[in-house]
């Protein structure tokens, strides 16, 4: 297997909006190692959510080749890319994005139930809980529970199937300094203790100092 | 996969309580009117059904006239009933019984009753199995001398003398003519259909003479035929056929007289009602299709507001499936539950309904049959299927990244 679990070329993005045409993304190219934590920096506008959105499986690009995880995803079908979100992508969103009324458990679960676990859900979804610090709240609902404390759950739910890559895409752009310093903690201290690949989409150079690389994108390209 | 769709469906319907019970009760009132339309629909075809039965299985009717062609029909007359009584021409005909029929108004001590008249003849108490509650049925010499004597139904005994005992010997006056009753009927109970116990008989040869003048002399209204057994209907049908064609002429053209049997009359009003519940059950079908409608909007409306659930189960790995299966097992969910519901309901109106009938004499027995409530459960779960489709088609094509974005 590939040494890479990123590896895209010459991505292009065009939104038609109308009769005119954004380009979100000029030929991109960009490679991440397995267990690498990078961050990607960019001023608003400049096509990291859009990248983010290609690199995991929930929007195709306009042209360009993409291996992830060793496999090329351009030419699947929208079941398929369903199943590769679902294997091999984590998503944490700035919005933390949890079902509003199901409890830390069923939004932890949830991954699972589409990839098709039957057997012992509660007890990998409860574990995964204790790992984010959340033990004592697996059945609190997300208006139970603190800004800090949502995205937590929300970081247990995109490592629940063991994928390939974690994306965050301004994780931490809804929380005050102190619970996102921590979750910033949190998400490295995976990396490092269990070898989770991380992209991390931040404005923050602070943070992005914290990482293995940082990428930053000028209207739809990587600045050298 | 679908036990976890039925539980994420019955999670997002509980969380919406009273805008889940509002689109049930669209589906309840829908499946309730057609299961209580059906039930009375075919509860008072049974009663009709049964009380023609209740006529006997081996009797013909013949009366004057055939199709709208024939002009100038002979009348019916007594010799032709006499023709009839033929053993030889008619080996398959019993008995015979003419009769004449009208209204007349009956009175004594003061009460005065409209009831049906009819004249018949002896033969009368054998073909149609007539019964007496007291006293003694129309003989020979009564026929003879043109009595001016009367059966009484039950019914017209109680309304002129408020009894039905010891009636016998009284006088009663039939169009202002006196007349001495000679016996009570026995009680038929009400059938809903024809009131079997709200009529007098008197002497044929009196009702000619006296009561129900017809221009020709001997003419009839109708001649009762009885067949040996319900098998030989279809053979006295023929020989009485052949018989009054002989005797009217008619040979050649079209018959000028009608011979119905009893399975005709079950027949024709099997028509009628039959249509009629059609008729019923297809306007309560209308308020399913506006319970079907009902759950579409509400369905259209709970997408809308999912939007970025949805994207965000599909950022997770739900197929278009998933997604699809989720919303339809909302929409039949709902649905199903209001045509248990309106099962109920249907049943409850079916009942009341039944009840008062009963009440009003009118003994409609609705059925609710086995095959109205699978029909209701399936025709509801079909509405919320085909209804849920296209909110949930709907959901199942939105693009992730999209639905995501939707604020
Ligand atoms: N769905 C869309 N339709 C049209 N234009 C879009 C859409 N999504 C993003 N864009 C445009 O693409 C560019 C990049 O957007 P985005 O990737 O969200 O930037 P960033 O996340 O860096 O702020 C912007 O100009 C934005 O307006
Ligand atoms: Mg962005």
């Amino acid at each position: 297997m590939s040494d890479y679990v990123v590896d895209a070329r010459d991505l292009t993005k065009v939104y038609q909006m109308g009769d005119v045409e954004v380009h979100a993304l000029r030929g991109l190219s960009i490679k991440i190692k397995r267990g690498e934590v990078m961050s990607i920096m960019g001023p608003s506008g400049s096509g990291k959510s859009t990248l983010m959105n290609t690199l995991g499986c929930l929007d195709r690009p306009t042209s360009g080749d993409y291996l992830l995880d060793g496999e090329s995803v351009a030419e699947l079908d929208d079941d398929q890319l369903a199943d590769i979100r679902n294997r091999k992508v984590g998503f944490i969103f700035q919005t933390f994005n949890l079902l509003p009324r199901a409890t830390a458990m069923a939004n932890v679960e949830l991954p699972m139930r589409y990839a098709g676990v039957t057997e012992g859900r509660s007890q990998r979804a409860q574990a995964a809980l204790e790992t984010v610090g959340l033990g004592d709240r697996v059945h609190h609902r997300p208006n139970e529970l603190s800004g800090g404390q949502q995205q937590r759950v929300a970081i247990a739910r995109a490592l629940i199937n063991n994928p390939a890559i974690v994306m965050a895409d301004e994780p931490t752009g809804n929380l005050d300094t102190k619970s996102g310093d921590e979750i910033m903690k949190l998400l490295l201290g995976l990396n490092e203790e269990q070898g989770v690949t991380l992209i991390i989409v931040t404005h923050d150079p602070e943070i992005a100092a914290r990482t293995n690389r940082i990428v930053t994108i000028r209207d739809g390209r990587v600045e050298d | 996969m679908y036990w976890n769709s039925i539980i994420t469906a019955l999670e997002s319907l509980t969380a919406n309580k009273l805008r889940s019970a509002l689109t049930i009760l669209g589906i309840v009132i829908g499946v309730g009117a057609v299961i209580a339309m059906l039930a009375i629909g075919s509860g008072a075809q049974n009663t009709i059904t049964g009380s023609i039965e209740g006529i006997g299985t081996n009797l013909l009717f013949v009366v004057s006239g055939g199709s709208e062609d024939v002009r100038n029909p002979k009348p019916l007359t007594l010799d032709d009933a006499e023709a009839l009584t033929d053993s030889f021409q008619a080996p398959s005909v019993l008995g015979v019984a003419p009769t004449l029929q009208g209204n007349a108004e009956v009175s004594a001590q003061g009460e005065i009753h409209i009831t049906q008249l009819n004249g018949v003849t002896t033969e009368y108490e054998f073909v149609r199995n007539a019964t007496l509650y007291e006293g003694e049925f129309i003989n020979e010499a009564h026929l003879l001398g043109r009595s001016a004597v009367v059966l009484l139904g039950w019914d017209v005994a109680e309304e002129l003398f408020g009894r039905t005992d010891g009636v016998t010997g009284q006088r009663v006056r039939i169009e202002g003519q006196p007349f001495t009753v000679i016996g009570v009927l026995a009680q038929k109970g009400g059938t809903g259909f024809t009131n079997e116990d709200d009529r007098v008989l008197v002497p044929l040869t009196t009702a000619q003479a006296r009561l129900l003048r017809r221009s020709t002399p001997n003419r009839v209204d109708m001649i009762l035929v009885q067949a040996v057994s319900a098998d030989d209907v279809a053979a006295a049908t023929e020989e009485v056929s052949a018989i009054l064609r002989a005797r009217h002429r008619t040979a050649i053209g079209e018959d000028d007289f009608t011979v119905f049997n009893q399975q005709d009359f079950v027949d024709t009003a099997q028509q009628i009602t039959g249509v009629f519940t059609i008729f019923l059950g297809g306007i309560a079908a209308i308020s399913l299709l506006v319970g079907g409608i009902g759950i579409m909007n509400i369905m259209l409306v709970s997408v809308i507001e999912r939007t970025r659930e949805i994207g965000l189960r599909k950022a997770l790995g739900a197929r278009k499936s998933d997604i699809l299966v989720q919303f339809l097992a909302e929409s039949s969910l709902l649905s199903l539950t209001g045509g248990i519901l309106g099962i109920v309901l249907g049943w409850l109106i079916a009942t009341i309904v039944g009840i008062i009938a009963a009440n009003a004499n009118a003994d409609i027995n609705p059925v609710i049959g086995l095959d109205a409530v699978l029909l209701a459960t399936l025709f509801s779960t079909a509405v919320g299927l085909f209804f849920g489709l296209y909110p949930a088609n709907r959901a199942a094509s939105l693009e992730p990244v999209e639905a995501l974005r939707y604020e």
